[in-house]
């Protein structure tokens, strides 16, 4: 049984359809890439993926036991967080918030997980540390180590590279591939066709056509194709 | 100075003032820090002008106890304006912005027309500015501060974890499964009921001053989330003290005593955060 299956999903914001009738899966280990132009809904579909919106219709089925609250989701940074005072430690515990229910402070295990987590990314050292004052790669280490908290299994990703440097975001996908080898299935928003390529699993291609399926077959496909000569294009002129 | 200072403490009712002042900055600096983050800062000012406009109908309709009809109505004011801020046809700050001018001038208008103090000048000034009503402070009054100063502190202690994580990242909070709407709606209501209680310290008009200058200061030198809320907290209590001690011994205004002293305090925390970095 697949982790997500979705069905027939349709979907939009403000009574805007963006969206119809979306069929695809996610099984354990996978690693999905979602690509489509700006507007085609990317980000509308990860909101609806993570129970942050309705759907207008279709259905989402969590399959293995896992519940939509145990999606580690890293989001784009907001505006907000650019000078928010706030230490990493404080940051990434806060991504244990769901185990904690209605329990006011954190446990002893919730705190060693966030210092496993903090190792894991590389983090440790910056524990103390202002999270304003930080790179924009370590931000997004820090904030991949509090996604890490919340899931076991899953991470879905808002294009984890925008604003990163070449080296930094060369960096990011490794990390990215690495925890996906330890077994943690990946879903990621991307814009950058060519690393999809590159690390993918699967692609999913949101534009007028849908496409669904293998990286091999995507680039065997003329959606693909064209999207990959249209970035190459772009990326040489 | 110090003779003049204890002869003052020996009544009662400057004892209550200092009682009741600490409290209210205590609570008003919690939250001020998720409030300055979270782009609210603005919610205290228009709230606090509600909270004049509902003093006005109170003082109309001749209640005693004008809290009856001050708190529900500032504190309905609060969860509007948090709907709103979600709503893409009024932007969250041109509503505020709304809500806070009609308070203010339906409120003026009622007590112009219905007033029958001889000084209505002197009245609507005292409840903008704050003034005389905090020496006048009953027992009760005391009694009233520090039950809800309590809860206000309790709660945030409580929901402390999950204030700071929806504060940093509402969409982050909501997938994991935190009710960011239950928190906002929380902070909402609490920073309606803080801006009615400190209305009779500062006055409406210079209550969010209360709310932001503690915050803003601390987030000035401070990199922990811990740390800027301990030090807002500090640093407000010492601010209202200081402040009222002042205007004891050199007569000034309460309210813009207290407000004048925050806006020192920030200016010297700017320059030492200019030396930490």
């Amino acid at each position: 049984m697949p982790l997500i299956e979705v069905k027939n999903l349709t979907l939009g914001y403000e009574n805007r359809t963006v969206i119809e009738d979306l069929n695809f899966s996610v099984d354990e280990g996978d690693y999905l890439c979602i690509v489509g132009e700006n507007g085609s809904g990317k980000s509308t579909l990860m909101k609806t993926l993570l129970g942050l919106q309705k759907p207008f219709g279709g259905e989402i089925i969590f399959g293995d036991g896992l519940d939509r609250r145990e999606i580690g989701y890293l989001p784009q940074q907001t505006i907000v967080q650019k000078d928010f005072p706030a230490s990493v430690r404080e940051i990434v515990l806060s991504g244990c918030q769901s185990r904690c229910g209605l329990r006011p402070f954190y446990n002893r295990d919730e705190k060693l997980l966030a210092e496993k987590n903090m190792e894991r990314m590389g983090i440790k050292e910056f524990a103390k540390r202002c999270y304003r004052d930080l790179s924009g790669g370590q931000q997004q280490r820090v904030l991949l180590a509090r996604a890490l908290c919340a899931t076991r299994k899953i991470l879905l990703l808002d294009e984890p590279v925008s604003g990163l440097d070449p080296m930094v975001t060369a960096e990011m996908y490794e990390l990215i591939r690495s925890l996906n080898k330890e077994g943690i299935t990946i879903i990621m928003i991307s814009h950058d066709i060519s690393s999809t390529v590159c690390y993918a699993s699967k692609v999913l291609h949101i534009s007028r056509k849908i496409f669904f399926g293998t990286k091999e077959d995507y680039l065997k496909s003329d959606i693909g194709k064209l999207f990959i000569m249209r970035e190459e294009d772009g990326a040489d002129a | 100075m110090l003779d003049k200072l204890i002869e003052y403490l020996q009544f009662p009712f400057v004892r209550y003032a200092l009682i009741v002042g600490i409290l209210i900055a205590l609570c008003s600096s919690l939250l001020g820090v998720s409030l300055v983050l979270k782009r609210f800062s603005f919610i205290g000012d228009g709230l606090s002008h509600v909270a004049f406009g509902a003093m006005a109908i109170a003082s109309v309709l001749k209640v005693t106890n004008q809290m009856i009809i001050i708190m529900p109505l500032t504190i309905l004011s609060a969860v509007l304006l948090l709907r709103t801020g979600r709503n893409a046809k009024i932007r969250g700050d041109a509503a505020i912005a709304m809500i806070s001018v009609s308070a203010l001038a339906l409120g003026y208008l009622l007590m112009n027309i219905f007033s029958t103090s001889s000084n209505l000048s002197g009245d609507v000034c005292s409840t903008l500015f704050g003034s005389t009503s905090m020496l006048t402070l009953t027992h009760t009054d005391v009694v009233v501060c520090s039950v809800i100063s309590a809860i206000v502190i309790a709660l945030f202690l409580l929901f402390y974890n999950k204030i700071f994580a929806v504060t940093f990242d509402e969409s982050f909070a909501t997938a994991v499964g935190t009710r960011s709407n239950r928190y906002n709606l929380l902070l909402a209501v609490i920073i309606a009921v803080i801006i009615v209680l400190a209305m009779n310290l500062v006055g409406s008009l210079l209550i969010s001053a209360l709310v932001i200058f503690p915050a803003l200061s601390a987030m000035r030198v401070f990199k922990s989330f811990k740390s800027v809320t301990v030090f807002s907290a500090v640093i407000s209590v010492i601010c209202a003290v200081a402040g009222m001690v002042i205007s004891i011994l050199a007569g000034t205004p309460v309210g813009a005593t207290i407000v004048a002293t925050d806006a020192a305090a920030f200016l010297m925390c700017t320059i030492a955060g200019a030396f930490v970095k």
